[in-house]
């Protein structure tokens, strides 16, 4: 079974990271194939920032991100320019702090930005409860391989930070 | 022999497999889409005590690893497009005076500064002739983060073997992406040949290889890109000794070409053959697997110079090659001098590696 993951936001968001540790999530502690790109243009410094993962069982031969099936949007300008095609069978995860459109897909709305801000006091862990709303979403990997892979990317001495944000996104995403 | 689990991406593992073939010297200039291999060395080769250096251009990049190697190091250096270009003349003298060395290039789109986060093909005939004067070198081209990692490793091996440069020519696709790799224990490691006591440094044995006459090992050796005699001392107009010294430069190579060459060939009874080399490799991989037609046939090539040639002709049956690449159809041509039915070049400029589907459009198209 292949997926195919976006995520797109603005730059300094971790959108990037966010990516890397679900590729990793899946490589290292799902023993599963995973593939990471992403776009390098400049346009990425501040404006819309995206990178996307393939997950697979299987070992992945094309490595590109085709016809995503999942969509993680941290911002406004990231749907429109990487979400807004999104196919009615995809599902799609919008920061709703952040993101006013909805698309023709299953969408669900994580205000990640806001009880960032107001429950853990740090908006930067954003990404962090976008990514454990996307697993309690999706079950895309184990909530356990993801708890691993944050605590390898993540810097030292923000990890409890870290996975107070993952904590949050879990709960966040298994609501209705 | 065990292996660990990594993450990886390419130009890391690049790096890595640097780091754990001996690479001890790195000079470079960073330059995307290659910088992440210089940064990956300027954080771990120094811990390893090895030498890093930020040079201040590509031009005294490749000059530094000329310089090191015959301290004996095994040196390397990365780059991308504007930068091979400057590095074009010092490759010539290392090819001149047979310095093993290691140039990675990241292919982005050119010419000129042209696309410098986009993947690109380009520059596989600047590889092998861009320097003046005729030549010879290696060029390897990896298509997964696994390759990086074992044929930068072999590209230290050959390098030393044949007291040539080099190249590992990756593209922005493999050096970017990251994915699972199998880190090995260690690495096979193939030493220069030394120089014996008594012996002339530029005097090649019967494998027209000379032994190395490493700087500090007591021997008294000149190193010039002038044409030079075997003792190491310009000699450059005497017509036969420069004509016998690049034959022998030429063929040192050209001779070996199986010894080196690295290859698979899939479905060899197939009427349509697939021809295809980096990136480009993983785009017909799924075309492969997504028809499971035993009449599509798939040369994947890593040693792509010296270009093994005979690789093709185990395709008895076939009506045509179809050969995606990055760029106009560079290798495309190599191959057309080599058989007698049509090569279909199938060029994509831009960025962006083929598509399944624009691969399968060029092989119905050809009926």
């Amino acid at each position: 079974m292949r997926n195919e993951i976006r995520f797109s936001g603005f730059g300094g968001q971790g959108i990037i990271l966010s990516a890397v540790i679900l590729g990793r999530a899946a490589v290292m502690y799902d023993n599963k194939f995973a593939v990471q790109t992403q776009v390098y243009g400049p346009e990425a410094r501040g404006g819309a920032s995206m990178s996307q993962v393939v997950i697979d069982d299987a070992e992945i031969l094309y490595p590109k991100v085709a016809n995503p099936d999942i969509y993680v949007i941290m911002s406004q300008e990231g749907f429109e320019k990487y979400g807004v095609g999104a196919p009615e069978s995809a599902v799609m995860l919008v920061d709703s702090s952040l993101v006013h459109s909805r698309p023709k897909c299953r969408c669900i709305g994580i205000p990640a930005t806001q009880e960032a801000k107001q429950t853990l006091k740090k908006d930067i862990v954003a990404n962090i409860v976008m990514l454990g709303a996307l697993v309690a979403a999706t079950h895309i990997v184990s909530e356990e391989s993801l708890k691993k892979a944050i605590l390898d990317s993540v810097p030292k001495g923000t990890e409890d930070l870290n996975l107070k944000a993952m904590q949050l996104g879990l709960q966040l995403g298994k609501q209705p | 022999m065990t292996s660990r689990l990594e993450f990886w991406q390419g130009n890391t593992a690049c790096a890595e497999g640097a780091l754990a073939a001996g690479c001890n010297f790195f000079g470079g200039y960073p330059i995307t889409p290659s910088t992440e291999v210089a940064e990956h060395m300027a954080a771990k080769l120094p811990k390893k005590g090895g030498v890093f250096i930020q040079m201040e251009d590509e031009i005294a990049s490749m000059a530094s690893i000329i310089g090191a190697s015959w301290t004996g190091a095994r040196a390397m250096t990365a780059t991308s497009g504007p930068g091979f270009s400057l590095m074009m003349e010092n490759i010539g003298f290392a090819a001149m005076t047979e310095t093993p060395c290691v140039v990675v290039n990241v292919q982005r789109g050119g010419p000129s500064t042209g696309q410098p986060t986009m993947s690109a093909q380009g520059d596989m005939m600047q590889v092998r002739f861009g320097s003046h004067g005729d030549y010879a070198i290696i060029a390897l081209c990896p298509a997964s983060v696994q390759e990086m990692y074992e044929l930068t490793a072999k590209a230290f091996n050959l390098a030393d073997k044949y007291r040539v440069p080099v190249f590992l020519m990756a593209d922005e696709t493999v050096g970017h992406m990251r994915e699972k790799i199998l880190v090995p224990d260690k690495v096979e490691r193939v030493d220069r040949k030394p120089l014996a006591a008594d012996a002339l440094p530029f005097k090649a044995d019967a494998d027209l290889i000379p032994g190395f006459g490493q700087f500090g090992t007591g021997h008294h050796v000149h190193v010039t890109g002038l044409t030079h005699d075997e003792r190491g001392y310009p000699a450059t107009t005497n017509p036969k000794l420069h004509a016998d010294l690049v034959k022998r430069l030429v063929d040192k190579i050209e001779n070996a070409r199986y010894d080196m060459a690295d290859y698979d060939i899939i479905n060899p009874d197939a009427h349509k053959v697939f021809v295809a080399y980096g990136g480009p490799v993983r785009t017909v991989q799924q075309v492969m697997h997504d028809r499971k037609d035993k009449d599509i046939g798939f040369l994947r090539i890593r040693t792509v110079w010296p270009f093994p040639e005979k690789a093709l002709a185990a395709f008895k049956n076939a009506q045509a090659f179809f050969v995606p690449e990055l760029n106009l159809g560079q290798m495309a041509r190599e191959i057309e001098r080599h058989v007698k039915v049509p090569v279909v070049s199938i060029p994509k400029l831009g960025g962006e590696l083929h598509t399944p589907a624009e691969l399968i459009a060029a092989l119905e198209a050809k009926r």
